[in-house]
């Protein structure tokens, strides 16, 4: 279930780049007129107010591993149409054709093997502007094969997790990769692989309540949206206002939910070092 | 002819727009004494009635899955078990009256039973929250198959419930990581788990007690990933649109069989569970009783239950790969 956020990005969403084109874009966080560039060479943090904003797969694997050591794996997991889900004239397929090229991506996860600070890991990167980073059978499978190649490689596994739900393009075969996925944490749980999970704007719906919320250690982005239920929902059921701050990954790692909270700046060395702590006996 | 169950008889105020032309019928029948017209009558009720439930839409059979008078776990459990003992409290400062679980006896054995109700007077339903858990529930259903496992007793979940409660106590007390340490920790116990879904299977909500080696579902009860009310509003942007997301979210029990995400379909007679309760117990009991049958022959391993759902999908391997499930296979079949 997409579930929108309903704080921010309204209008920008399902952009590669959370940034609208022009030299000048006003940041959300801080409300001011901030220098694009600026931001993009600051991993898409704005300068002033440290906002975080959503980054693509691709970027994130470039600021995260060490320069050309991702090794991408199982890209011929391919999303198919089982349904033959139509809204209006616009098949499911199409969609998903129209998000690749946007995207410049397979899928809203690529996995793959990758040295981050020169400790070798098995790595899944999801993409936001991506279908919202739904999960589908493709997803679901791809997320298997990366916890299968830890174990036969007996290396660890880090998910950086973003996703608006499952992909209701797929019906009940999408709400069943929650179950999928959660089967392969229990084999990498029994094979004693660690498995790290970064959560990131937005991390919710059957992504959250499945294979993100599953780490032996769980990080998050500062500020990133984390829950269950999307905010619109709760409202519209409640009919209240929610409470400020109100499923942010602050008030996640309040609740007991999330080990630390990891500015973009700090994840690599901060993984860097679980993954030399953490190095499968 | 018009079963009255334990909710008063269904009436103009409690039917669907569908069912009123039947109960008009069934209403002059016992209106009319033995004879030639009665006869007439009985078989144009007979007519109306295949013709409504043959030719059921997708939406029809969403309003019969959230049918007022449709019969509740513990409409269920009472006339299959010979005993329950009610099992309270998740043992983590919480007791969740959405779900239940307790000790049952079937013919003979002992049972876990784990179960969402939705509730069936106005104070019942409030009370149990319309079957919709909180992250209590789900820990409480996870303590029962901790203890079914302990103990090697066979799991029977009932399954029914419009969603996972969205609220902000939910999230607060970890709605998403209790369903999926639920998803977790239910594929590997090592005991047979047979489920059923009674009448609505909402999402995650329904998922993390539904993941069995048997799951058997009613023809009226629906399984979905969202309601079709939502999917409509997201991606239709248009509340109205839900018949037709209904059907294409694909929400029915044959359907779902022809994806293979569940194992068998539950026949319900004459217009539904909800006009004959006993009917639908007995099919539940004998589809119990035959699951349990199996294992008793040692054709059950956990592993294969984690194998099952480790498969669940539809990809391809191959960009080019042409692979579609044909669409005649969603037609769906017509009553017996
Ligand atoms: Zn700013």
């Amino acid at each position: 279930m997409p579930f929108l956020n309903r704080r921010r990005f309204v209008s920008i969403v399902g952009r590669r780049s959370s940034l609208p084109d022009g030299l000048w874009m006003k940041c959300p966080g801080c409300k001011q007129a901030v220098y694009r560039a600026e931001v993009e060479q600051n991993q898409q943090v704005c300068p002033r107010c440290a906002y975080h904003h959503r980054i693509g797969a691709m970027a994130r694997i470039a600021i995260l591993v060490d320069e050309g050591s991702f090794e991408e794996r199982h890209q011929e997991v391919q999303t198919l149409d089982p349904l033959e889900f139509k809204v209006g004239e616009a098949t499911y397929l199409e969609k998903v054709e129209k998000a690749k090229s946007n995207a410049q991506l397979s899928e809203a996860l690529v996995v793959g093997y990758a040295r981050i600070e020169e400790s070798r890991t098995v790595l899944g990167v999801m993409d936001p502007f991506f279908m919202m980073a739904s999960m589908g059978s493709a997803v679901g499978e791809r997320f298997c094969r990366a916890a299968r190649d830890a174990i036969t490689e007996r290396l660890p596994l880090v998910v950086i997790a973003a996703s608006g739900g499952a992909r209701m393009q797929e019906g009940i075969l999408s709400l069943m990769q929650m179950a999928k996925t959660a089967e392969a944490v229990r084999r990498l749980n029994e094979a004693a692989i660690p498995y790290i999970t970064v959560l990131t704007d937005p991390t919710t719906g059957g992504v959250y309540a499945s294979f993100a919320a599953l780490g032996d250690i769980t990080l998050a982005e500062p500020g990133a949206l984390i829950g269950f239920a999307g905010p619109r929902l709760i409202e519209g059921a409640l009919k209240v206002k929610l409470p400020e701050g109100f499923q942010t990954a602050e008030y996640q790692y309040n609740n007991g939910f999330i080990d630390q909270i990891v500015k973009r700046s700090e994840l690599r060395p901060t993984l860097g070092k679980l993954l030399r702590y953490l190095r499968p006996q | 002819m018009a079963e009255s169950n334990e909710r008063g008889r269904l009436g103009l105020e409690t039917s669907l727009p569908f069912e009123r032309r039947i109960l008009e019928i069934e209403a002059l029948i016992e209106k009319t004494p033995e004879g030639d017209a009665r006869g007439e009558l009985i078989s144009e009720l007979e007519r109306e009635r295949e013709t409504v439930f043959q030719n059921l839409t997708a939406w029809q059979r969403v309003q019969l899955a959230r049918h007022a008078l449709r019969p509740r776990m513990l409409d269920y459990t009472r006339r299959i078990l010979e005993d329950f003992f009610e099992l309270h409290g998740d043992r983590l400062g919480g007791d969740d009256a959405a779900v239940i679980t307790g000790i049952g006896r079937f013919r003979g054995r002992t049972l876990m039973v784990v179960g969402q109700q939705k509730g069936v007077t106005t104070e019942e339903k409030v009370a149990r929250n319309f079957g919709m858990p909180h992250p209590e529930g789900y820990r409480k259903a996870l303590r029962a198959f901790r203890l079914a496992e302990r103990w090697r007793l066979p799991i029977v979940t009932f399954v029914d419930t419009p969603a996972a409660h969205p609220g902000i106590e939910a999230e607060a007390h970890g709605q998403g990581p209790t369903i999926a340490q639920n998803l977790l920790e239910m594929l590997g116990v090592k005991t047979p788990v047979f489920a059923v879904i009674l009448g609505e299977g909402g999402s995650g909500g329904a998922l993390a007690i539904a993941l069995g080696d048997w799951v058997a579902m009613f023809e009226h009860a629906i399984y979905v990933i969202c309601p079709p009310e939502r999917c409509a509003e997201i991606l239709w942007k248009d509340v109205e649109k839900k018949e037709l997301a209904a059907s294409a979210l694909r929400v029915t029990a044959r359907e779902l069989l022809a994806l293979n995400t569940i194992d068998a379909v539950l026949p319900e007679s004459g217009g539904g569970a909800h006009r004959n309760p006993e009917v639908a117990a007995q099919a539940v009991a004998e589809e119990l009783a035959w699951f349990l049958g199996e294992c008793d022959k040692g054709r059950w391993t956990s592993e294969q239950r984690r194998e099952k759902y480790q498969r669940m999908g539809v990809w391809s391997e191959m960009p080019s790969d042409e692979y579609r499930v044909p669409s005649s296979e969603f037609r769906v079949p017509s009553e017996e």
